[in-house]
């Protein structure tokens, strides 16, 4: 083996050291840009109005995104009542019944595979799914692309947690007589409660700023949400539109809309992060 | 002892549990077949030709999907080639060299960059981002290597190589912290040794760490790559959206995903609209194929290191 100094070995490695630490400064670095530029430019945005008006025509002073807000909220909730049960259920399936089975293996690696899947990609499934089937664009099939997105994280996240759940428990459920469906939903569910709701929380924070699936289901409206049947106005494609526009107003309320999308969004990872990390202490 | 009722519901919940992870299953399936009948006019008009032509022109009914299929390598290259080593001397500082309250901050401050939605990352790269290459990086790119074919072209700020960064900083996180997981499964008594006959930290990762991990590395760049190819928004609000294919990373040009986003709700025609159904299809059979060889390599990985995750 080459003999190199010590002098020369130390400097490489404080080298190295001096890069690793710059580069995790270049990432924090980074995070601060994009998190203070959001705030700078959304927080003029930020008023009365924005809460409770209607969009504006171009020039005109005043307006808001109220409808947008409205609707983003119950497109994700309408995602979430679709998305949720059904994840839990395949969640339980897997960790209760499935578990070692080649079914389960199967359900797991689609899970995989749906996760890894561009959130694009769904969209446009969907528009040939249900938008071209029914021939307009709607709050419903925008709700169903995010529900397709949420399906595998709930899914995989609940597996996971009830995994966790120590089998004594289920054991004693069932010697007392409980039947299996009420040891699950009773017992086994009420002992991983802090680990689901972080699944369901971590999945809700993903889609409320998903954009692409949106840009040709729910698509956006100027007016108030009234039927899902109908396109839907909701934040994120607002932010696509509004921002590509040369109008300044527009511009401008478009980062008051990053601003709520980016606040709502890091509040909820990093409440659901702190549910984790409360958990496993 | 029983009680009220007589009916059994034990079978009725496995059923309905069974069913909803079935429904997982069928989903991907029916991703698949609805794509594939869906881009079936494009299939059938262009053929093999579809993926070779670099036309595109909706008003003569022209689709080639070249110069998406090229954008879409090209900016997922360029985020590659910053985003690894970068995430590599992360994982590093967060494994090796910081004290673990300064880790868990730095590591929980990285993360937070995968939390970012992908839209706001294109409002930045839009408003901010974009101006900061045109006023300095691409200026000062351009005048320390003059004529090189990468930086040729007036400096827009938008355009591929402003793309590929905006992707790096969005993969990042995903490298980081996989590559992190692998660092930490390292076990200790293997590096200690190496410490034990003198060997300075950079050393222990070279020889013992980096060779040790390698796989699960590997597996965490084929995630992050898996990630970089569909991102759809961010790259669309800066890459500048033109169907030609460029040499210089100053260009404007287009992904896969961002000529989904810019064009579907404007496919007038039948054949327009199934061309862009057979771009998205090509989009996910390379994240199908990209995600599959990743879980399959770190599954591998993780059963020989002794740990799962």
């Amino acid at each position: 083996m080459r003999q190199r100094s010590l002098t020369y070995r130390r400097g490489i490695d404080l080298g190295i050291r001096l890069i690793s630490f710059l580069a995790a400064l270049f990432g924090m670095a980074m995070l601060g840009w994009i998190l203070s530029i959001v705030i700078l430019k959304g927080m003029p945005a930020i008023n009365w109005q924005f809460f409770t008006e209607l969009p504006a025509p171009p020039g005109m002073p005043g307006g808001g995104l109220a409808n947008a807000i409205l609707g983003t909220l119950l497109i994700t909730l309408l995602a979430v009542l679709m998305g949720v049960p059904i994840g839990l259920a395949a969640g339980v399936w897997l960790a209760e019944f499935g578990q070692q089975s080649k079914t389960a293996e199967a359900v797991r690696f689609a899970a995989n595979l749906l996760m890894g899947t561009p959130s694009i990609i769904i969209g446009v499934f969907v528009y040939v799914a249900i938008v071209m089937t029914t021939g307009h664009f709607s709050g419903i099939s925008g709700a169903v692309a995010l529900a397709i997105i949420m399906l595998p994280v709930v899914a995989r996240t609940a597996e996971d947690m009830l995994a966790l759940v120590p089998s004594a428990l289920r054991e004693a459920a069932l010697a007392l007589g409980v039947p299996r469906w009420k040891a699950t939903l009773g017992i086994v569910f009420r002992s991983a409660k802090t680990g689901l709701l972080t699944g369901i929380l971590l999945a809700v924070a993903r889609v409320s700023g998903e954009t692409a699936p949106l840009l040709f289901t729910s698509l956006n409206s100027p007016y108030w949400p009234e039927s899902f049947n109908e396109p839907t106005a909701n934040l994120t494609v607002t932010i696509f539109n509004y921002a590509m526009s040369p109008y300044e107003d527009w511009q401008t309320l478009a980062w008051g809309a990053s601003l709520l999308i980016a606040a709502s969004v890091l509040g909820t990872t990093v409440i659901s992060r702190g549910l984790l990390w409360y958990r496993s202490k | 002892m029983q009680t009220k009722t007589h009916i059994n519901l034990d079978p009725a919940f496995r059923w309905l549990t069974l069913a909803s992870g079935l429904a997982v299953l069928l989903l991907v399936g029916s991703i698949l077949y609805t794509l594939v009948m869906g881009a079936m006019p494009a299939l059938k008009h262009f053929g093999f030709g579809f993926l070779t032509s670099q036309e595109w022109d909706p008003a003569f009914m022209e689709f080639g999907a070249l110069s998406s299929i090229y954008g879409t390598l090209a900016s997922t290259a360029i985020g590659m080639l910053i985003a690894v080593p970068l995430s590599l001397v992360i994982a590093l500082f967060l494994v090796e060299i910081a004290p673990p309250a300064v880790s868990r901050i730095v590591g929980g401050a990285i993360e937070l960059l995968a939390a970012i939605p992908s839209i706001i990352y294109g409002m930045w790269g839009l408003f901010v981002f974009a101006p900061f290459m045109a006023d300095h990086a691409q200026p000062w790119l351009a005048s320390i290597a003059p004529g090189f074919a990468l930086f040729q072209g007036p400096p827009m700020g938008i355009g591929m190589l402003s793309a590929g960064i905006i992707l790096a900083l969005m993969v990042l996180p995903f490298i980081t912290s996989v590559t992190r997981d692998v660092f930490q499964m390292v076990p200790a008594v293997v590096k200690e040794s190496a410490y034990g006959m003198g060997s300075t930290t950079w050393e222990v990762t070279r020889k013992v760490t980096i060779p040790y991990g390698i796989q699960g590395v590997v597996g965490a760049c084929f995630l992050g790559l898996g990630r970089a190819i569909g991102e759809t928004m961010a790259v669309t609000f800066v890459i500048g959206n033109r169907h030609e294919i460029s040499a210089s990373l100053f260009a404007a040009g287009n992904s896969i995903a961002s000529t989904l986003a810019n064009e579907f709700t404007e496919a007038s025609d039948d054949l327009y609209l199934a061309a862009l159904i057979e771009l998205g299809l090509v989009l996910f059979g390379v994240t199908l194929v990209l995600q599959w060889a990743a879980r399959w390599w770190l599954r591998r990985t993780a059963r020989k290191l002794g740990a799962v995750r």
